[in-house]
């Protein structure tokens, strides 16, 4: 299909005969679903997944060796004094870090994802952005978070915007490519829906919402309108591709509102760290302090979790 | 007009971060014919994230900052004498309460001078020791307004911020709305009203707390079973008093001090 609809060039009218989103319906939608309540022994399973699901991130201008060896560590074994307490899915680094987390990560079964083609703007020429991808492969990543050129998105340019995608995709060899929207700047539902099928056409094998570097990042609405366009696209042509949130989730209750949201949404198939991740720092501290209510029987506090 | 109003009832709610939520669980009780909303653990939680954001805020804020903002707290007290004579607060004790604070307020920029030290040390070294707040104070307070005034304020004046669990409701909240006018910032005093007996256990177990006040514990079983739950994480811990609250007596400086850690720095002198 993918090939097809490319070649015959009318990739803007599949994405333009999409239906609308219903804006308020899908706000009322997810607000409805967030009020769910999971407690005792469905909230530890609900925190367990959690876990499992994080992309343990750190992308600052200030990230050093030792605090990627520090995170990456923290990745393993995220509580320390549990062992019973399990490692996350991935750690998220610039492409100059992957080389030092790579170390540390070898055989633990822990993905090592790199952010690559100009992140977060994505305004570089593409054999910049290509030649970011490969640097991040060879030095150990096996999962790239690209971003679209949001320019060219807006300004209708959906092909330049899918070649990109598929270079950066041909770029990554057996690495799993997530592509970033950053819906954020998308402006609109429809067009939260329109790059989503872009994405996933071109080859996505996850879509993810946000940098984490602009204002409005991952929102219950906007990821409810990623997962029905995953699920419509599985039943269209027969692949599954993920979504990861990333950016403003930092409490356990927000994580779990995103666990009722896949469950209502798009049901078990996506109830796992192969199809879902959330991209957040802060979320784990605060899981790990809830699992430590949970297993203790009072209120834990920060003083007794690493800073990240 | 018609003649007759609808009268306006109040429902006595919780002060938490600087609002006035209801009880996450709904509940509310009757005390004397008010609704008084029921605390529940979760709002405890609550609670004591507001004092822990508010901490750093309000101990980094200048010693004659919490003074002036004390001192305000005494005045809009001193505006609202008789709402607080309706809810059964005699005029000598309300006189006491007043008092109370303000005196307070005056240690603000002294209490570091008094208790703090330089200290004589062999060698060429300035050796200083100044007292810190020592961060979230779970306070269960005793009923009279000025056995709350008298927990309340030497925590606050210090540094610490407070989560209260309150004994006599409506004189309690009625303070906290006094303190949300008085530019105390939101979360430096979080106030709960129910049942102690209920919400203490969770205080006193917190690992984010760092002292826990027990004056107005009565039940002498309920204070060392909360006093053994604060020894999970080293809280400090101010037991109830042996002989009896007479907070009319002059308090002395211990109700402060009893809050503060004294951190001593040693730096050079260069000759």
């Amino acid at each position: 299909m993918t090939a097809t609809l490319h070649q015959a060039g009318d990739l803007r009218s599949v994405l333009h005969g999409l239906p609308g989103v219903d804006k308020v319906g899908v706000e009322a939608r997810a607000a409805a679903l967030g009020t769910r309540s999971v407690k005792t022994t469905a909230k530890a399973a609900a925190i367990d997944l959690a876990i499992r699901m994080v992309d343990l991130t750190t992308l600052e201008g200030s990230d050093t060796p030792g605090k990627v060896r520090a995170l990456s560590a923290k990745a393993l074994r995220p509580d320390p004094a549990d062992p019973s307490c399990p490692p996350v899915a991935a750690i998220c680094v610039y492409p100059a870090m992957v080389p030092v987390a790579a170390e540390v990560l070898a055989g633990s079964g822990v993905h090592l994802a790199s952010v690559a083609t100009a992140f977060p703007s994505g305004q570089a020429p593409l054999a910049v952005k290509l030649a970011d991808t490969r640097d991040a492969v060879a030095g150990g990543a096996d999962e790239i978070d690209m971003v679209i050129s949001r320019g060219a998105f807006l300004a209708g340019r959906y092909d330049h915007v899918f070649d990109e995608i598929v270079a950066v995709k041909q770029a990554c060899g057996d690495a799993h490519l997530k592509v970033i929207l950053e819906t954020g700047e998308l402006g609109t539902y429809d067009n939260v829906r329109r790059a989503s099928w872009l994405a996933m056409l071109a080859g996505a094998d996850f879509i993810k919402t946000s940098t984490g570097k602009v204002p409005v990042a991952a929102t219950l609405p906007v990821t409810l309108v990623m997962l029905e366009a995953v699920r419509d696209f599985r039943a269209r042509t027969g692949r599954q591709v993920g979504v990861k949130p990333a950016g403003g989730i930092r409490t356990t209750k927000d994580a779990i509102k995103y666990l009722v949201l896949i469950n209502e949404t798009v049901g078990d198939d996506w109830l796992s760290p192969d199809w879902f991740r959330f991209g957040a720092s802060s979320l784990l501290n605060d899981l790990l302090m809830q699992r430590t209510k949970l297993t203790t029987g009072h209120y834990a506090g920060p003083d007794y979790f690493t800073l990240d | 007009m018609p003649e007759t109003r609808v009268s306006v009832r109040k429902t006595y709610k919780l002060y938490i971060g600087g609002s006035f939520p209801r009880s996450e669980s709904g509940r509310t009780y009757l005390v004397d014919g008010d609704n008084v909303a029921l605390a529940s653990r979760k709002d405890l939680r609550d609670a004591v994230v507001a004092a822990r954001k508010a901490q750093p805020g309000w101990a980094g804020a200048t010693a004659y900052n919490r003074g002036q903002v004390l001192y305000r707290v005494a005045e809009m007290l001193e505006a609202r004498r008789a709402e607080f004579g309706t809810l059964g607060v005699d005029a000598a004790e309300l006189d006491a309460v007043i008092d109370r604070w303000i005196w307070y307020a005056g240690w603000s920029d002294k209490i570091g001078q008094v208790y703090g030290a330089a200290n004589p040390v062999a060698g060429p070294y300035f050796n200083l020791s100044a007292p810190e707040p020592t961060g979230v104070v779970g306070v269960v307070a005793p009923a009279s307004f000025l056995g709350l005034t008298s927990v309340l304020a030497p925590a606050m004046v210090t540094g610490n911020t407070v989560v209260v669990l309150a004994g006599a409701p409506q004189v309690a909240v009625t303070l906290a709305e006094v303190l949300a006018t008085s530019d105390v910032p939101g979360g430096v005093v979080n106030l709960l009203t129910g049942r102690a007996a209920e919400t203490a256990p969770w205080l006193a177990a917190h690992d984010d707390v760092n002292a826990l006040d027990l004056t107005g514990v009565s039940d002498p079983q309920l204070a060392a079973e909360l006093e053994r739950a604060a020894a999970g994480n080293l809280k400090r811990v101010l037991r109830p008093p042996a002989d009896g609250n007479d907070f009319r007596r002059d308090p002395g400086l211990q109700p402060m001090t009893a809050l503060l850690e004294i951190k001593t720095v040693w730096h050079p002198k260069g000759f």
